[in-house]
Parts: structure tokens; C-alpha cells; sequence
């Protein structure tokens, strides 16, 4: 048999083109991670100049767009890792957030007024329906920068709960309180925006 | 407690307040539904390419074709 045919050649690399290759599709990637767009420029740069210094690092194996997300992936994670630095003990009813008391009373029961109700996204199709994402993803960015951190690294990867907290060095507590917050914010303005 | 679940075992104590209090609390009930919708809708955004509309400027990518093309000089 042909070697050539068992052993495929490894996929070179052009960074003359990257920028017009990978620059608009890394931008999306980022920009759908990060809730700011002068940071989603800064680390599509940072992995180019990043992907430049590693180039001899370069197996081939993947495809470049492959290789350069990758980088950027981690990138990503340091930087969620920079906002989880020092962060202290988070508690459900910490008022610091603003946001714990606009949905809950003193008995910790739903305000009436912040009562889930039906908008119709049982039946929805998000694959389908693009106005529905658009409006999910606006709701994302919304959120405060450490709580899409979290939440978008436990659904990145489906990373497991014990991986993400400890990359991010948090608490298994402060990961619930962080996700809990950012699910009632997300909802909250889902149903805002949809109904 | 219904998030706390999610991502870890509940107490035994936890787990039995929380089922008493889910059969009267309606708007629970529906939120437990949501919140797995919204999960579910989550990943896939992530998962999925992302979407062709965002685009970075022309300046700046040019700057950047320009900076990278100096690196690749200097080696």
C-alpha cells in the first residue's frame, strides 16, 4: 500500500492569510465568551502574536482554525481565571449583587412580581429559530463579566463542575450562587425580551 | 437549592425540604423546566459556529495583518 495514503501531510500554516482566514470567526468565538469587545480584539490579537511564537509547536494535526481556537480557548480561560482571582465567599442572599433582593422577600420567597411565567420557550427550536438566539445572546452579555465567566465555562465544554472550579480556583458554593444568579438574570431578561 | 442540585447532591435534610416545598411552589416547578431549556440553549449557542454577522473592523485588522506581517519579517 502507499504510504502517502495511510500518512497524511500535515497541514501547513499561512499567517499571511490568517487574518483574513480566522480573524472574523475567532472574533464571534470570543465575543459570544466575553461580554466586551474591546477584550474580544485584544485576544484574537494576543492569539495571532501567541500562534506566531508557537508555530514550530505546530503538529498539523488539526486544521489551523483548529490550532488558533485552541490557543484561543485558553486565552479565554485565563482571563475568566483573572476574574475569579480573589474572589471571597459569595453568599445566596449577599445583597452586594443588587440582584438577590429584587427577586427574593425576607422569607426567601419569589417576589410576585418576579414570578416565572410560560413565554413559549418550551417549544422552541433554537437551531430553528435565530431571532430567539440573537435575543439569548444579548441577554448573555448582559450579564456581569464573573458570572458569564462561570456560566459559560461550565456549558463551553461540558466541563464537569470539579473542573471548572478548580481552573478557576472557586468554591463549589460560590459556583451555585454564581450560576443561580446568572440563570434568574438570563430568565428574567429572556422573558423580558420575548414575550 | 434548585441550582444547588444541579451541581451537587442536596442533603438529605435539603432533599426533603426542597421536594415538600416544589409541590406547592408552582413557579418552582416551572423554573426547574426553564432553567434546563435555558442550559440546553446555552450549549448549543457555544457549541455551534459562530455566528457569520459579527465581524471584526477593517482597521483593525488591518493593523493586525500589518503586526503580524512585522513579526514574521523579523524571524
Amino acid at each position: 500500500m502507499d504510504n502517502k495514503e495511510i500518512i497524511a501531510e500535515p497541514t501547513p500554516l499561512k499567517p499571511h492569510e490568517w487574518v483574513n482566514a480566522h480573524a472574523d470567526y475567532l472574533y464571534a468565538y470570543t465575543i459570544t465568551r466575553v461580554n466586551s469587545e474591546e477584550q474580544a480584539r485584544d485576544l484574537v490579537q494576543e492569539t495571532f502574536l501567541a500562534a506566531l511564537e508557537g508555530m514550530h509547536k505546530f503538529e498539523g494535526k488539526s486544521s489551523e482554525r483548529t490550532w488558533l481556537t485552541a490557543i484561543l480557548r485558553n486565552k479565554i480561560i485565563d482571563t475568566y481565571r483573572k476574574k475569579t482571582k480573589g474572589l471571597k465567599t459569595l453568599s445566596i442572599n449577599d445583597t452586594e449583587a443588587g440582584e438577590t433582593e429584587f427577586f427574593w422577600n425576607e422569607e426567601g420567597h419569589w417576589h410576585q412580581e418576579h414570578w416565572p411565567t410560560h413565554f413559549g420557550i418550551d417549544n422552541i427550536d433554537p437551531l430553528v429559530n435565530k431571532e430567539f438566539n440573537h435575543i439569548l445572546q444579548r441577554c448573555m452579555q448582559k450579564l456581569p463579566a464573573l458570572w458569564l465567566s462561570v456560566f459559560t465555562m461550565k456549558h463551553m465544554d461540558d466541563e464537569t463542575t470539579d473542573t471548572v472550579c478548580a481552573e478557576l480556583k472557586i468554591s463549589a458554593s460560590n459556583f451555585w450562587v454564581i450560576i443561580h444568579r446568572a440563570k434568574l438574570n438570563l430568565r428574567a431578561c429572556l422573558q423580558k425580551n420575548w414575550m | 437549592m434548585i441550582e444547588k442540585r444541579m451541581v451537587k447532591p442536596l442533603t438529605l435534610q435539603e432533599n426533603i425540604e426542597l421536594r415538600l416545598h416544589l409541590v406547592t411552589c408552582g413557579v418552582c416547578r416551572l423554573y426547574i423546566k426553564q432553567s434546563h431549556k435555558i442550559d440546553l440553549m446555552v450549549k448549543q449557542i457555544l457549541k455551534n459556529t459562530p455566528p457569520a454577522n459579527i465581524r471584526l473592523d477593517d482597521d483593525f485588522k488591518k493593523e493586525l495583518k500589518v503586526r503580524i506581517d512585522n513579526e514574521l519579517n523579523k524571524s
